[in-house]
């Protein structure tokens, strides 16, 4: 004993980091069960069809498929940045580096509008007198195509806004370096939504 | 345990950007892989592709950009958890299907 007494530093508000992230990791599971059970249908009906989903996997854009895959990796390596970024104190860097994230979000979601745009031109869209006239595999493809590339551009719309919410935080200094769990949580959704753009990208655009 | 031992135990210690340009660079890269694998047309090369390159980015991600290296075991428990009900949905559902 020396005599000085050590009073632990009270912390000015409650903070639960561990259960702020588990509970996110959990979310993140209901999804990978989600999509992981759209994937299985896939697979189940390319098993059937397996001429159909090749031929039909034919008309997809490869090079846009590509494209956007290279764009939402690339979204998520400035997404990472803009945590390691506030965690190193550097806000400027922080925002501008998830300011790159929501403008690649946006890019990934103009390639896909442009895609789509093309498809429906063509007379390829779910219930369309064109496609209703092909074999039931291409109907399938095509339907699968649409729900899950859907659902997936919708996660990313979803969050395109949750990074603006980040965005508001980060200028108004809620988000610190020694209070960042909001931008981390925000960062395992957007990587989540990568993951499984990972697992599109071969099953449709490369299943030729 | 001072106090700020324990909150780099959990928040885990910063890594720099060079780790994760690094990652970035190996997934551009294996996307590459897999999209010239598709062209060769041969079957067995593009399996590889989809058994192999693709989880293995997806790991990537999982494991650097998730954090998943620096998490505690419990966490990584959980994630292997997940993917194991859904191997088993798939291998279940494929059974039904194939031998119906």
């Amino acid at each position: 004993m020396n005599g000085t007494v050590q009073t632990p530093a009270a912390p000015a508000e409650h903070r639960d980091y561990l259960g702020a992230k588990l509970g996110m990791w959990i979310f993140v599971f209901t999804e990978l069960v989600l999509f992981g059970g759209l994937f299985i249908a896939y697979g189940v009906y390319r098993e059937i069809h397996p001429a159909d989903f090749h031929e039909a996997s034919n008309e997809l854009n490869v090079k846009l498929g590509v494209t956007n895959t290279l764009v939402l990796l690339t979204s998520s390596l400035t997404m990472v940045l803009s945590i390691v970024a506030i965690r190193l104190r550097r806000k400027g860097q922080s925002i501008f580096f998830l300011a790159s994230t929501m403008l690649l979000g946006c890019t990934f979601l103009v390639n896909k509008f442009f895609e789509w745009s093309a498809k429906i031109h063509h007379g390829i869209y779910p219930g369309s007198e064109h496609l209703m006239a092909r074999p039931p595999g291409q109907r399938l493809f095509f339907g699968l195509y649409y729900g899950m590339t859907g659902l997936h551009g919708l996660h990313v719309t979803v969050g395109i806004i949750i990074m603006a919410f980040m965005m508001y935080f980060l200028v108004h200094d809620k988000i610190r370096h020694d209070d960042f769990i909001k931008l981390e949580n925000a960062g395992l959704y957007w990587h989540l939504v990568d993951v499984i753009w990972i697992f599109l990208l071969p099953l449709f655009y490369l299943a030729a | 345990m001072s106090h700020s031992a324990h909150s780099e135990a959990e928040h885990g210690h910063i890594i720099g950007y060079g780790t994760f340009i690094k990652v970035w660079a190996a997934l551009v890269v294996l996307t590459f892989a897999l999209v010239g694998l598709s062209a060769t047309h041969n079957e067995t090369l593009i399996l590889f592709g989809l058994l192999v390159i693709t989880p293995t980015k997806a790991s990537l991600v999982f494991y650097y950009f998730m954090h998943l290296k620096y998490e505690n075991a419990a966490l990584k428990y959980m994630v292997v958890a997940t993917l194991g009900v859904l191997v088993i949905f798939l291998f279940l559902t494929f059974t039904d299907y194939l031998y119906r």
